[in-house]
């Protein structure tokens, strides 16, 4: 077989270049999908948060959980992941708007994603999980916990409503949750 | 003639009962999440049974197959007996007596935290110091395998050290680097806390310490793998090895690229930052690059066989290849799985696309084929390959051993390819069992009926693989005159090899300051923005 020591050095180089080449290419379309299409990763602003007061004051009491149009007409779901339920455990959304979805966590790690969409993030006690999204489609989608929090996390499960805008009707507080309907 | 056989034995027989034992939890556990109603299912079971397999697949199979693989290979490829064996006999004691800690804690679900941890959530401390025995155990390995090769390189000046064994001392240190993270996050954090002498945890800063080792982790169970398609398949395709430099170079360049990388597993957590995580995504893209060279290599490798064989023509080779000896068709199943794991993985480490997937079934479906599938089946033609060297037998059937190689790819296919498509859908993971009669989950159903299927196609596989061994050891053929083992040669032996790539300071150099540039503000942050800590959640006593 007439396979020199200087072609086989030959090819060798040229694939290494092309290997090198392909994994430039992907680099740079994922650093693309990044950075100009906000194709990114949840919570770019670290922030804390207690979890042994979570309850007790702070954005994450009761009060002011679930979705809520801001003054700055900015809309807001929050909730709280514990073992082993959401609070709330059904949200109501808008279709074709900016939704910040904001969660914590007062006892262990969990972890959450809305089923259909790309809405995927830990949630680890003492820190604050931050995703951006726009709902396309209208309908009841399913929003598990995602991540092991104990003998309770398969029943962990809750709901996303995604309604059309006319139908999202906030209160005077601004306020819109699944028992309105 | 080597004299560590015993040993090596111990070690990859203790391999393969954890392996026996964690595929049948394995069938069940799917079997209890699919539609089809399961005997003792209950969530504690279920979860039992989820760190049971994980421990006993991701720590005592590949552990003690990779110890048990070093000492056989420092002893032929070096061609000299292995230094201080009583010291690998005491290791081999250590992570035995771990295990059973290990075994004993998951079984009487004292420690349900899954193989990954997850604190707060915390078992009883000796859960943990169970685990530290099984890695201690493993740093003495690695000791005797750094003290093998310096030994043999003191004896041969100026020459190369054999391929096998210098690919084995970069699986060492490689190991090395990589036990740091979880043995801090152990040791200083989590077993602290299982005492009681802690009552709260960074959990943050535990994710960080773990991800330090959840990558490279990954390589250093794949490079025996690599080992045997670089110096196994080429010898038994019946041709040389494409290039020698070109396999020392992707061996270091797992060393380099497999660790400063660890935070793309926290992509979705909210403690670090997107620069950070882009940083590590770019390490990662690189990790590409010695598979793909490896590829390379091998497969030109195997075409030399194929045309030295009578193979014409643009894949003509690839037809007269010995498809007949498992080390090859191992091979090739191998190559056929690494190209759907490795497409899953580029998936897995683009950054936002990582959403997509991140904790759903995808990611399960992915470890199975690149681990499960790729790497595992050639711990099984390894163990082909080595045994008639350990036991003086003959194989009384190769027949049998392809046909368990052929079931296991096929059933890895069954398995995973299902799971990939409900992850991509949006199957989430960790689950003891799924309410079907959701509309919205109910068309799973035939697709885990048919992964299920793909389970019990590997369970029947794995059976077949102990038996296969089992015939070696039952004397049923005449012991043949033994063959000393032989590794493939390059095919233009290197006229003189650099230094560096026949040894591995330089190397080192350069991980500590990959891994200083990745990992110090990560985890030094956890000091600076000092977050509140998370109470410890005791998993084996009433709350």
């Amino acid at each position: 077989m007439a396979v020199d020591e200087i072609s086989t050095v030959r090819s060798e180089r040229i694939w290494t270049y092309a290997m090198v080449a392909v994994a430039a290419v992907m680099l740079v379309a994922i650093v693309h999908a990044g950075i100009a299409q906000h194709f990114g990763t949840p919570s770019n602003s670290i922030e804390t948060v207690d979890p042994n007061t979570l309850h007790l004051a702070g954005e994450f009491v009761s009060e002011n959980l679930g979705t809520r149009v801001g003054l700055d007409g900015k809309i807001t779901t929050r909730v709280v992941t514990t073992q082993f339920a959401f609070a709330p455990d059904c949200v109501v959304v808008p279709q074709h708007m900016q939704v910040t979805l904001r969660a914590a966590s007062p006892d262990v790690l969990h972890g959450l994603m809305i089923m259909g969409t790309n809405v995927n993030t830990m949630v680890v006690p003492g820190y604050v999980s931050q995703v951006h999204t726009v709902f396309d489609k209208t309908g009841e989608m399913l929003m598990p916990c995602h991540e092991f929090c104990g003998l309770g996390h398969s029943q962990m499960v809750a709901r996303v409503r995604v309604v059309p805008l006319e139908d999202f009707q906030p209160d005077e507080q601004g306020r819109v949750s699944c028992a309105d309907r | 003639m080597p004299t560590a056989n015993r040993l090596v034995l111990a070690h990859i027989w203790t391999a393969f009962a954890a392996f026996g034992v964690a595929i049948v939890l394995g069938l069940w556990q799917m079997w209890v999440r699919s539609p089809l109603a399961a005997p003792l299912s209950s969530a504690e079971n279920y979860f039992i049974s989820v760190t049971a397999h994980g421990s006993a697949m991701a720590y005592v199979l590949t552990t003690f197959f990779i110890m048990g693989f070093g000492y056989f290979v420092a002893e032929s490829a070096l061609k000299t007996p292995l230094p201080y064996r009583g010291l690998g006999w005491f290791g081999f004691i250590l992570g035995i007596l771990g295990t059973v800690l290990v075994v004993a804690t998951v079984l009487t679900g004292k420690a349900t935290v899954m193989f990954t941890f997850y604190p707060p959530l915390t078992a009883t401390p000796w859960f943990y110091l169970g685990l530290v025995m099984v890695v201690v155990g493993s740093w003495v390995w690695c000791a005797l395998m750094l003290v093998a090769m310096a030994r043999w390189k003191k004896t041969h000046p100026g020459q190369a050290v054999p391929l096998a064994m210098y690919a084995t001392t970069a699986n060492a240190v490689l190991w090395l680097w990589t036990t740091i993270g979880v043995a801090a996050e152990l040791l200083l954090v989590v077993i602290p806390a299982a005492f009681g002498w802690t009552r709260a945890v960074d959990v943050g800063l535990t994710r960080t310490l773990f991800s330090w080792t959840l990558h490279a982790i990954v390589y250093f169970w794949l490079i025996p793998a690599y080992i045997a398609f670089y110096t196994m398949a080429p010898q038994a395709a019946g041709g040389r090895l494409f290039s020698d430099t070109m396999a020392r170079i992707s061996f270091i360049l797992f060393l380099l690229c497999g660790l400063p990388v660890g935070l793309h597993h926290l992509f979705m957590d909210p403690e670090h930052s997107s620069g950070f995580k882009m940083v590590q995504m770019m390490l990662t893209v690189l990790v590409a690059v010695p598979t793909l060279l490896t590829v390379f290599t091998v497969t030109a490798s195997l075409e030399t066989a194929g045309r030295l064989n009578g193979g014409r023509g643009l894949l003509g080779w690839v037809a007269a290849l010995p498809w007949k000896r498992p080390m090859v068709l191992a091979t090739g199943l191998s190559f056929f799985m690494l190209w759907f794991g490795g497409f899953g993985g580029l998936i897995n480490m683009s950054y936002g696309m990582n959403a997509m997937v991140h904790n759903t079934s995808w990611v399960t479906a992915h470890f199975h084929m690149i681990f499960g599938g790729s790497v595992v089946i050639m711990y099984f033609a390894i163990a082909y390959e080595i045994w008639p060297q350990l036991t003086g037998r003959s194989p009384t059937s190769l027949a049998l051993q392809r046909a368990q190689l052929w079931l296991w790819a096929v059933g890895m296919m069954v398995l995973s390819l299902p799971w990939h498509w409900l992850g991509l859908q949006g199957q989430w993971r960790r689950v003891a069992h799924f309410d079907y009669s959701d509309p919205a989950i109910a068309w799973w159903a035939p697709w885990m009926i048919a992964s299920l299927i793909g389970g019990a196609m590997l369970v029947v596989s794995a059976a077949m693989f102990i038996g296969n061994l089992i015939t070696f050891h039952l004397k049923l053929q005449a012991a043949p005159p033994v063959r000393p083992m032989h590794y493939a040669v390059a095919l233009h032996p290197g006229a003189r090899l650099p230094s560096a790539l026949n040894g591995f300071t330089l190397w080192n150099v350069f991980v500590l300051i990959l891994m200083a540039a990745a990992y110090t503000y990560p985890i030094v942050q956890s000091f600076i923005i000092n977050p509140p800590h998370a109470v410890v959640h005791r998993v084996d006593r009433a709350q």
